[in-house]
C-alpha cells in the first residue's frame, strides 16, 4: 500500500472515529425497538443492511405498529430520505478524481452524519478517506443493530436517552468550530434554523417535505445575503 | 410470521437513487457559481436544521438534556478542537441532566 494511501485512512480513520460514539447506541436503540416491534433478526439486519438510514428506520417500525400499507411506507421513506440529494449533490463538487469509478459505493454511504464529517473535510475528499469514514460509520450501524437487537434491554434507560442524543451532541461539534475559520458562515446556519422553526411551527409540511424545504430556502436565502462570492477556493 | 423483506428493498431502493444520481450527473456539469455557493452552503444550513429538528422533535421532558449536551458539545468544540472528546462532554452531561434533574 502507497504511503499516503496510508495516511489518507489514517486521517479518515481520525474524522470517522466520532460517528461510532453517533452511531451505535443509536443503531442499538433501533436493534431493540425492532425486536419488540416484533421484527425477526433477518428483516431487523436487512434493514440496517440495505436501507441504511437512521431516522426513516424509526419510522418504518412505527408504520409496521400502526399496520400502514407497504406502498405508503415506501413513500415516506423516499420523502424522509430525499434530502440526502441535496447532501450528496453539495459532496459531489469536491470529489477526487480518484473517486470515479467508486461513486455507487460512496453514494450508498451518504447519511446526515457522514455527510457531517466529508463536508467539513471538503479538501480531503479523495478515495481512501471516504471509504474510511463511510465504513466506520456502516459497520457501527450494522454493529449496533446487532448488539441492540440481541443484548439491548441490559442498558439503563437513561444511559440510552444520553446516547441517542449524542447525535445531536455531533452535528453540533461539526457545526460550531467551522464559525471559527470563517464567521461568514454563522448566516446560512441562522438562516437555516430559523427557517426551519417557522416551518415547524407553521405546521404545513409532512416529515421529510420540512428538511427539504428548509435546507433549500437557507441555502438559497444564505446565497442571497452572502453572495455568489465564494471567499474559500 | 410474515416478512418485510419486500417492503425493505423499496425502502432501499428509494433511499439509494437520491443517494447516488446527484454524484453521478453534476459531476459532468459545468455548475453555476450561485449554484456552487448554493450547495456549499448545504452543510450549514442542514446542519443547523438537524439540530434544530432533533430539539423541537424529542419529547418535553428530554428537551433539557438534549440542549444540554448540544451546548457542551458545540462550545467544547470550538474552545478545543477534539471532536470525540466533544461528543464524549455532551453526552455525559446530557446523562447528569436526564438522572438528576430529569
Amino acid at each position: 500500500m502507497r504511503q499516503d494511501t496510508k495516511k489518507l485512512i489514517r486521517e479518515g480513520i481520525v474524522a470517522g472515529s466520532p460517528l461510532i460514539l453517533g452511531y451505535f447506541p443509536i443503531a442499538m436503540a433501533f436493534g431493540l425497538l425492532a425486536k419488540n416491534t416484533g421484527l425477526t433478526i433477518t428483516d431487523t439486519s436487512a434493514t440496517s443492511l440495505l436501507v441504511y438510514a437512521g431516522a426513516s428506520q424509526f419510522m418504518f417500525l412505527d408504520l409496521v405498529r400502526a399496520g400502514v400499507s407497504a406502498g405508503s411506507i415506501i413513500l415516506a421513506t423516499f420523502l424522509l430520505n430525499l434530502r440526502h440529494m441535496m447532501m450528496s449533490a453539495s459532496l459531489s463538487v469536491n470529489l477526487k478524481k480518484d473517486t470515479s469509478g467508486f461513486l455507487p459505493i460512496i453514494g450508498f454511504g451518504i447519511t446526515d452524519e457522514t455527510f457531517s464529517v466529508l463536508s467539513f473535510n471538503r479538501d480531503k475528499l479523495s478515495l481512501p478517506f471516504i471509504l474510511t469514514v463511510n465504513l466506520i460509520a456502516y459497520g457501527s450501524w450494522l454493529g449496533g443493530t446487532a448488539v441492540g437487537y440481541l443484548v439491548g434491554e441490559v442498558i439503563p434507560k437513561a444511559l440510552q436517552d444520553s446516547l441517542g442524543l449524542g447525535l445531536y451532541a455531533m452535528f453540533a461539534a461539526l457545526l460550531f468550530p467551522s464559525f471559527k475559520a470563517d464567521k461568514e458562515y454563522l448566516k446560512p446556519a441562522f438562516l437555516g434554523a430559523v427557517t426551519y422553526y417557522a416551518i415547524f411551527k407553521t405546521g404545513l409540511l409532512s416529515s421529510g417535505w420540512d428538511i427539504i424545504a428548509g435546507i433549500v430556502i437557507a441555502s438559497a436565502l444564505g446565497v442571497f445575503v452572502m453572495g455568489k462570492e465564494d471567499k474559500d477556493e | 410470521m410474515n416478512s418485510y423483506l419486500p417492503v425493505i428493498i423499496g425502502m432501499a431502493l428509494v433511499t439509494y437513487l437520491p443517494r447516488l444520481l446527484p454524484l453521478m450527473l453534476l459531476q459532468r456539469l459545468k455548475l453555476r457559481p450561485s449554484v456552487m455557493r448554493f450547495l456549499q452552503l448545504v452543510p450549514y444550513t442542514s446542519l443547523s436544521i438537524l439540530i434544530v429538528r432533533g430539539v423541537l422533535t424529542s419529547q418535553p421532558e428530554m428537551m433539557p438534556a438534549a440542549l444540554a449536551g448540544i451546548g457542551v458539545a458545540g462550545t467544547l468544540a470550538y474552545l478545543k478542537g477534539n471532536l470525540v472528546l466533544s461528543v464524549l462532554s455532551g453526552i455525559g452531561v446530557s446523562f447528569l441532566v436526564i438522572t438528576f434533574i430529569g
